[in-house]
């Protein structure tokens, strides 16, 4: 009888090694990496720092970084000897329609995570928070909104910040003249030649094109916050199970100081292509978050007193 | 696909505000439809003007025609709106450049109408002038022997029937114009396109957003196919080009 132990042993553990136990039934995007054996992440071409393109092509940023982090920890729960990550660029108009028809399984941008949106995908817990303020020239004097009025103001068209400026005219009866950049760089352009005085936008965003400008001296970011956005890496709506999985990733990070030391990487040290510092300490707001970790919306953030 | 539809989203209210979307829609159907019309009256205004003078017996004047034509035809619309935007303030005297800039009014819209209406007028040129070339020699001859000045010879005998066989293309133009008008939001015109990405970033409803948009287009340029169609039969001759029935 000894005789037969040893074969049987070796069909156990083979049989273990090739379907691994798990402790739940697979579905959703993990059921669709584990018999694929890829995961596409949604990547920007340019939100600096957060996800965009070095000078080789290559996708980099603290969300590329935040992003690795939960492709590594898929691995592992997959027990996958390899997975191969392919990156699809997006835009802010293709980056919802993309994750929830299957393209995207991470979306690794720079998404704001509101109710809107969560209608059609999920975030998972915030691991950045922007305030919408405005870039000025120094040389202009604006130090607050209330300065601009009947003055020409830039943001760019199809993001939030063209609700916002509407909304805060009306609360204050100012009048502003809006013009509009098609995306920020454009934007930053009408700043830079005089077509605006102001820049409203994400402070992050501007902190970056301010930085990448011919001049970063003569522009500074001033004025009340108009609205905290917490910007988030974005999944599949519907999918609890992949959903835990990245934040728990996430989560790790916050709790063993490895998004701090990523944040200090990208905010606060020089950074691809031109090494240049950000110089962007990190918000109350997001400590506070790295304490707690959240998923809430950006209404949450911004209640009407 | 995991996509939560919801048709009645044209009907609501936007963040922050008492409009609804469909308000947006219809505010950027107006300024495309503005855009468009203004610019097709530059477009056949120049068009006629410099094709015509492309066949005029004037060399320089013909050449000088050949070389706005080439200019307007071989930059794309979009690079021009740029250049009329971003560059050609830039050249003027620094105060009058500051004021094209930040007072000028409507300088978006007034930007948009010149280089569409531009753009424009260098295609209908060239059908104005293969119009006019491909009516027999005889006639403009005829037209001289009767004791018509050239001028005369054109406005009565040669640009009539000229217009009568251009009428087919310049539907087609006048069509493309409304089609065409939607670079205009790259510049910060507040027309349909631009008004679609508002409202696609605000409601996160990008099909219903952008079937709407695409049925508003249609209906522009089907009515502008409508209208040229109605001035064709109504221009039409007995006797002259395909006037059967």
């Amino acid at each position: 009888m000894k005789s037969c132990y040893r074969p049987l042993l070796c069909l156990l553990a083979v049989s273990l090694a090739a379907n691994p136990v798990f402790a739940e039934e697979l579905n959703g995007t993990l059921k669709k990496v584990k018999e694929s054996g890829s995961i596409t992440m949604g990547i920007r071409e340019s939100s600096y720092p957060l996800s965009y393109l070095d000078d080789k092509q290559q996708p980099i940023g603290y969300h590329i970084d935040v992003c690795n982090k939960i492709v590594a920890a898929v691995k592992e729960k997959l027990q996958l000897a390899a997975l191969k990550v392919q990156h699809q660029p997006v835009t802010s108009q293709n980056r919802i329609p993309l994750v929830s028809n299957g393209t995207v399984d991470l979306e690794c941008g720079s998404t704001t995570n509101n109710e809107a949106r969560q209608k059609q995908v999920s975030f998972v817990d915030t691991t950045f928070v922007t305030n919408v303020r405005m870039a000025v020239k120094k040389n202009s004097g604006i130090k607050g909104l209330d300065q601009l009025d009947g003055k020409p103001v830039a943001t760019t068209s199809g993001t939030t910040s063209v609700q916002l400026m509407r909304g805060h005219e009306k609360g204050k009866k100012i009048n502003f003249k809006e013009v509009y950049g098609k995306d920020h760089a454009d934007s930053f352009l009408l700043l830079e030649t005089d077509r605006a005085v102001a820049f409203v936008m994400d402070d992050n965003l501007l902190a970056g094109l301010i930085a990448t400008s011919k001049n970063p001296k003569d522009y500074e970011v001033v004025g009340e916050v108009l609205n905290v956005e917490p910007i988030a890496v974005m999944v599949r709506k519907d999918d609890p199970q992949f959903k835990k999985l990245a934040d728990d990733a996430v989560k790790g990070m916050m709790k063993s100081g490895e998004l701090q030391k990523l944040y200090t990487k990208w905010f606060m040290s020089p950074i691809p292509p031109k090494n240049i510092s950000m110089n962007f300490p990190m918000s109350e707001k997001l400590k506070e978050l790295i304490k707690n970790p959240s998923d809430a919306p950006a209404e949450a953030y911004n209640k009407k007193q | 696909m995991n996509y939560h539809w919801n048709w009645g989203i044209y009907l609501e209210q936007i963040k922050g505000g008492e409009e609804t979307y469909l308000s947006w829609l219809m505010t950027g159907l107006g300024w495309t439809v503005s855009v468009s019309l203004c610019s097709w009256v530059i477009a056949l205004f120049l068009g006629f003007l410099i094709g015509t003078l492309r066949t005029a017996p004037t060399r320089w004047g013909a050449r000088l025609c050949t070389a706005y034509v080439e200019l307007f035809r071989n930059i794309p619309l979009l690079v021009q709106m740029f250049l009329w935007f971003f560059v050609v303030p830039e050249l003027l005297p620094r105060n009058l450049s500051l004021w094209v800039k930040q007072e000028m009014p409507a300088k978006e819209f007034v930007t948009a109408t010149v280089c569409l209406g531009l753009f424009t007028s260098a295609r209908i040129a060239e059908q104005v002038r293969a119009g006019i070339q491909s009516l027999p020699r005889g006639q403009s001859h005829a037209g001289l022997a009767m004791g018509f000045t050239l001028p005369q010879t054109y406005r009565y005998v040669l640009l009539p029937m000229a217009f009568r066989i251009i009428l087919p293309p310049l539907t087609s133009e006048f069509m493309n114009i409304f089609k065409n008008s939607s670079v205009a939001f790259a510049i910060g015109v507040l027309e349909l396109t631009f008004q679609a990405r508002q409202m696609q970033e605000d409601s996160e409803q990008g099909i219903e957003t952008y079937l709407a948009v695409t049925l508003l287009y249609f209906i522009c340029a089907y009515s502008a196919n409508r209208g040229m169609s109605w001035l064709e039969k109504r221009t039409r001759i007995p006797g002259y080009i395909a006037a059967e029935k």
